[in-house]
């Protein structure tokens, strides 16, 4: 019987979620240590001690000339943290296309992401988003499907997030802004200033969403993506 | 799991030949078009190759944005710099009249100029930022000789690849491909803001190369050496200690 049940998760799929965990994992560390450099964030093209900042965050610094009011200073991590963040940015963008061209193509986005349009009536998502909100354990059939409220939240992730990210980022690079401004983004502090929220809500989707893995039963999902096998009997897809 | 056929297997045997062989045929062209940067091996050495290639093949004859003079910034932010010792403070107290840029290398007619001499070539004034890879930015007007134009002057050669500039504080130089050497807002700057290059942003003399980060505008330039191999300076990655060799990317457009 195994052979004939096709995987939870196709292994395209399986392979593109682990490199995009891992790419972004080490994206994040090394962000933060380039942060820590200069841990002010401005709003327009220009900012630097000299002028005041739109918030700070209030850390030690790895540079003596930024007034933290530590009275210590941090070593300088950035030459390797710039190299490992541009060569995994290199890796999330190639998994991505790689990921995109599959779901467009190989059907992936309209199964199982689309949201079904009775799905998206008012109050078939009040019930979804009161079932969250109840920590409801899912039924035993959405092992084999996404619910509503994941779609959406997939879909966000990954058209609106990471090529938000990808452009803020390419946005702070002086040679890429030759080709393409900042300006539509408010300016090069601007970019930077977004692509910081951007992290900002991809940890925070990243936090949930272990959690609701957690809730939903870790061994199972993980197993769902990692070899692709599910205990749970495939009822109705 | 069934077992591989033979035809898979010869199937994924011509694959992983075609992968390879397509990725020596790529590598041999990138070589040829200049497609690699001098820290190009090691561990981050894929990614910077990947990102040096796709820069220069993007944006090999773009334009940095310029801006309107109400987006100069009131208060530029000068990096502060190691101090500057004896022989710059002679320099300084004769107000750098004897300050000179010698350039040698590979060219026709080696020369020296002077602050002066400079200033006498035609000029370029842009106004630009200059963003430092820890994330801040300014605004200012720059004013210096084009590059080219020096470069044309003492007839750079045809197989020459880089230009080395150095400072006359110790151990700092880097270099720029021809490509950005050659790029019309490549500048030898003496003057910011309509008049002279202050000390702290680089006086007399900076090379100010706004399609790359702040550390690639390496201040208080004495010396261009025009070449066609960076192995023969310093550890052979194309900048020295501010650059490449305390760890940093040498191609710094991102």
């Amino acid at each position: 019987m195994a052979e004939t049940i096709s995987p939870r998760h196709s292994l395209l799929v399986r392979v593109t979620h682990w490199l995009t965990v891992l790419s972004f994992l080490v994206l994040l560390v090394t962000g933060v240590e380039i942060l820590i450099s200069h841990p002010r964030f401005y709003w327009g093209e220009t900012g630097n001690v000299n002028m005041r900042p739109l918030f700070t965050i209030p850390i030690p610094s790895s540079r003596s000339s930024v007034p933290t009011g530590y009275g210590y200073v941090l070593p300088d991590q950035n030459g390797w943290s710039r190299y490992l963040h541009f060569q995994s940015a290199w890796i999330v963008v190639g998994t991505g296309l790689l990921y995109v061209a599959f779901g467009f193509f190989g059907g992936h986005f309209r199964r199982n992401l689309l949201p079904a349009r009775s799905d998206l009536s008012p109050e078939r998502l009040g019930i979804s988003i009161a079932q969250h909100l109840r920590f409801e354990r899912p039924s035993a059939k959405e092992a084999w499907s996404y619910n509503v409220l994941q779609r959406l939240t997939y879909l966000v992730v990954i058209f609106l997030c990471f090529p938000l990210i990808i452009w803020t980022g390419l946005a702070m690079s002086p040679a890429f802004e030759s080709l393409a401004p900042a300006t539509v983004l408010g300016g090069h502090q601007s970019a930077r200033t977004i692509h910081f929220f951007v992290t900002g809500f991809l940890v925070v989707f990243l936090l949930i969403h272990v959690l609701m893995v957690v809730l939903a039963g870790f061994r199972n999902r993980m197993r769902a993506m990692i070899s692709g096998r599910v205990t749970e009997p495939q009822e109705q897809v | 799991m069934n077992k591989l056929s033979r035809r898979q297997i010869i199937t994924a045997g011509l694959a992983a030949t075609a992968g390879v062989s397509g990725l020596a045929v790529a590598a041999k062209l990138a070589g040829r078009y200049g497609l690699i940067p001098p820290d190009s091996g090691g561990i981050y050495g894929p990614g910077e190759t990947l990102t040096y290639a796709a820069q220069r093949v993007l944006t090999r004859h773009t334009l940095a944005r310029e801006f309107s003079q109400s987006l100069i910034s009131k208060d530029p932010f000068a990096n502060p710099v190691d101090p500057l010792g004896e022989e710059f403070q002679r320099f300084q107290s004769m107000a750098f009249v004897d300050w000179r840029l010698v350039v040698d290398g590979m060219i026709a007619r080696p020369a020296s100029f002077s602050v002066a001499e400079l200033k006498s070539f035609p000029a370029r004034t842009q106004i630009t930022m200059i963003g430092c890879e820890e994330g801040w930015t300014y605004i200012a007007e720059w004013t210096g000789v084009p590059l080219s134009h020096i470069l044309e002057l003492v007839g750079t050669l045809p197989q020459a690849r880089y230009v080395v500039y150095r400072s006359i504080q110790p151990e700092t130089w880097d270099s720029i491909d021809m490509a950005e050497a050659l790029h019309p807002q490549t500048l030898v700057s003496y003057g910011m803001n309509g008049g002279e290059l202050p000390v702290p942003f680089g006086g007399p003399l900076r090379m100010r190369v706004p399609r790359q980060l702040g550390y690639k505008n390496v201040k208080y330039i004495t010396r261009l050496t025009i070449t066609d191999n960076l192995k023969q300076f310093g550890k052979g990655l194309g900048s020295g200690a501010l650059g490449a060799e305390d760890g940093y990317a040498w191609y710094a457009g991102i």
